[in-house]
């Protein structure tokens, strides 16, 4: 059941109203020796978009499918922590409470759509069960549903397309579909796992301007989770960036880009190629992301980090800076705490 | 030796489709006319999105697909009349880099086989000590260490695959590798790490290489020369700093602006593009952007424009009518230099940059706390 739980400090004024909000969550896979997730925290206000950036095996994914109850029975547990969606706890154990708010009041997309849409049901089907599945609306006006949102992502000849199946479409207007779907319910938090990573650049920039306006119509909270610090940089307006199942760094989009604690996130935006600018050799960011079995003690960074030190062996805190901007690490800000040694 | 290693010429590939009882047969024209010049010691990339056929053009370069027309000439011979021990030569001095570090290895045999096969193909003389010595000389060189010959590829993260692939395409000591996504499977971090081992390599063993990809951000950083390729056929082709500076052709532009920059605010007006590329089955007629070309004109839907030398730098070619008039009307995108940062950030950046290259070991302050 979704439980009552008493409301929430607001933060600041009060005027900020928060859609979801995860508190101290830490989760862990059947047999790992540590955490996948590791006491995390963040939250997303409704018309806001919040970006979780981090590489592969940072924890990004199992975050968002934790969230919506996807995770199969049995394979982890959480450790700690607990979600606020709308003001009530979510009780991810309880399947048909999740069931019932997946897909109306939360939804989610992913990277690959065509794994996620049903190869042998024509994609009008699709999307007129998935509004069957959440109201009690006839088949007509489910149907009248389906076609309004697919015009409204943008599928030309909407009528016709209806009656297509999934492999006749294109990837990127498979991924409109999967929006279609996912937005035919009005709900109030989207999880965007990777929705455009698959994609051409071109395409790319169509499907992110779709979901930008497409939240601005609703005052829909997204949740966006990625790789590509340009998008990042396009779409959000606060970022967490993940590394390891931790979050090391966090704030709104403009302090993270242009004021970047954490040496993560500063060896992954040295990282990037340019467009423009010095064409010089990239600085990296040496060796591999731990996996479970081989967990740092401590900042879960330190073992990669170029300014680690004996203290980096206790975890540092997500301290907070100005600006609702934090970070954790030992050391920020790095230039008035480290000198080079002789 | 002429200056240039590989030369491609008119080259088309075309593919038959469908023909069955019932159904109409169809060609797709995935290369359709390409030609260009790649020079000893450069690196040449061959940019474009999804369907655009550069992949088909990286196997008509190898000989893995025999081109429909035109020819490939790699160090003065022709590669489609090679046979027998001359193929084999070619095979050996022509090597290629797969996108997928997961399905281009073979998950049965360990690193040192791996690494070791292309030498027993093309060295054959060779002991097997000195096989041994020599696979560890090329895990060295591609930052692996010796006993990771005994290993096999599960054990590997998608980079260090990468570095495998990388060491058995320069086992043969090829004069030319060609790379088809070699980065874009990996994560940033990785991928610089991987795009300056390839740089570092093409340096020190005197490369050329052809990198075929389809960020634009990561062709900067590794290439000299460019070319733009759209539906089939290069659409665009210079240096790289003309090109990403000066694009002429409208399409280059779209897709230079339609790339997210990762800095705050860095977004440029986009010139963005409707639609998707048509299918090469079907390519349209005359200019085959003009569907999605914000400037087409009627000239555009019946006669296809050639490769013409434009004035923003020397050997910058484009195929468009109208560009000279739409530099003039509309500037250079005016790409942002490096993000500001507040003056903090920027040492930040600076103090990584150093701990990065110089290893200059940082201690804590003595006079705080």
């Amino acid at each position: 059941m979704v439980q009552e739980s008493d409301p929430l400090p607001s933060p600041d004024t009060g005027s900020d109203k928060v859609l979801l909000e995860v508190r101290d969550f830490s989760l862990r896979f059947r047999g790992a020796p540590s955490d996948q997730i590791n006491h995390v925290n963040f939250s997303v206000s409704p018309g806001k978009t919040l970006c979780v950036v981090g590489e592969s095996g940072c924890g990004k994914s199992v975050t968002s499918l934790a969230m919506m109850g996807l995770l199969p029975a049995g394979a982890a547990t959480i450790g700690s922590g607990e979600m606020i969606f709308e003001g009530q706890k979510l009780d991810l154990a309880d399947h048909t409470a999740m069931r019932k708010l997946r897909g109306s009041r939360m939804t989610m997309i992913f990277q690959e759509p065509m794994t996620s849409l049903n190869p042998a049901f024509r994609i009008g089907d699709q999307i007129v069960e998935a509004v069957l599945a959440h109201s009690d609306a006839s088949k007509s006006e489910a149907e009248d549903k389906a076609l309004a949102i697919l015009k409204r992502v943008g599928i030309p000849a909407a009528e016709k397309r209806m009656r297509d199946y999934p492999h006749q479409l294109s990837g990127g207007m498979r991924q409109r579909v999967m929006i279609a779907m996912a937005l035919v319910n009005d709900p109030s938090l989207l999880i965007a796992d990777e929705p455009t990573t698959a994609l051409d650049v071109t395409i790319q920039a169509q499907i992110l301007e779709l979901i930008r306006d497409l939240q601005a119509e609703t005052d829909m909270g997204t949740i966006m989770i990625t790789h590509d610090l340009g998008v990042v940089a396009e779409i959000a307006d606060t970022v967490a960036v993940m590394y390891a199942g931790t979050i090391v760094e966090t704030g709104p989009a403009e302090r993270i880009f242009n004021d970047p604690q954490h040496p993560y996130t500063i060896g992954l935006m040295s990282s990037i190629p340019q467009l423009s600018g010095p064409r010089g050799r990239l600085a990296t960011v040496p060796g591999m992301v731990p996996t479970t079995q081989n967990m740092p003690e401590g900042c879960r960074f330190a073992t990669r980090c170029p300014f680690a030190q004996p203290i980096c062996a206790k975890e540092p805190p997500l301290a907070p800076l100005e600006g609702g901007h934090a970070v954790a690490c030992h050391f920020a800000p790095l230039e008035t705490h480290l000198e080079q040694s002789a | 030796m002429s200056d240039h290693i590989l030369k491609a010429r008119a080259l088309k590939k075309h593919f038959k489709t469908g023909g069955g009882m019932l159904a109409a047969s169809g060609t797709v024209k995935a290369v359709d006319g390409v030609s260009f010049n790649v020079r000893r010691g450069e690196t040449f990339a061959i940019v474009g999105e999804s369907g655009c056929g550069k992949s088909t053009l990286a196997r008509l370069l190898m000989r893995l697909l025999t081109p429909t027309e035109g020819d490939v000439q790699f160090d003065g011979a022709d590669v489609r009349s090679l046979a027998g021990r001359d193929l084999t030569a070619l095979r050996r001095d022509m090597q290629f880099i797969f996108q997928d570090p997961f399905s281009s290895l073979n998950p049965r045999m360990s690193v040192g086989k791996l690494v070791g096969e292309p030498l027993e193909t093309h060295f054959p003389k060779m002991s097997a000590t000195e096989r041994r010595g020599k696979v560890a000389e090329l895990l060295a060189k591609v930052g692996l260490r010796p006993e990771h010959a005994e290993r096999y590829p599960h054990e590997f993260s998608g980079g260090q695959r990468q570095r495998i692939g990388i060491a058995r395409a320069l086992a043969s000591a090829p004069k030319l590798v060609i790379g088809d996504e070699p980065v874009s499977a990996l994560d940033v971090s990785v991928q610089a790490q991987v795009i300056n081992l390839l740089g570092d390599l093409r340096d020190e063993l005197g490369l050329t290489l052809v990198i075929i990809a389809h960020d634009l951000a990561v062709i900067r950083h590794m290439s000299d020369r460019v070319a733009v390729m759209y539906l089939g056929q290069i659409v665009e082709q210079g240096d790289v700093d003309t090109v990403y500076n000066h694009p002429r052709h409208p399409y280059t532009r779209a897709l230079l602006s339609a790339i997210p920059v990762a800095a705050h605010g860095a977004r440029t007006p986009q010139t963005a593009l409707e639609g998707e590329m048509p299918s090469p089955a079907n390519p349209p007629s005359g200019c085959r952007f003009h569907t999605r070309c914000p400037y087409a004109k009627e000239r555009c839907a019946s006669e296809p424009p050639a490769l013409r030398q434009t004035d923003a730098g020397d050997g910058h070619i484009a195929a468009c009518h109208y560009f000279e008039e739409i530099a003039a009307a509309t500037p250079d995108l005016g790409l942002a230099d490096a993000p500001e940062r507040a003056p903090g950030a920027a040492a930040r950046f600076a103090l990584y940059q150093d701990a990065m290259r110089d290893r200059t070991t940082l201690r804590p302050r003595q006079d705080q706390e």
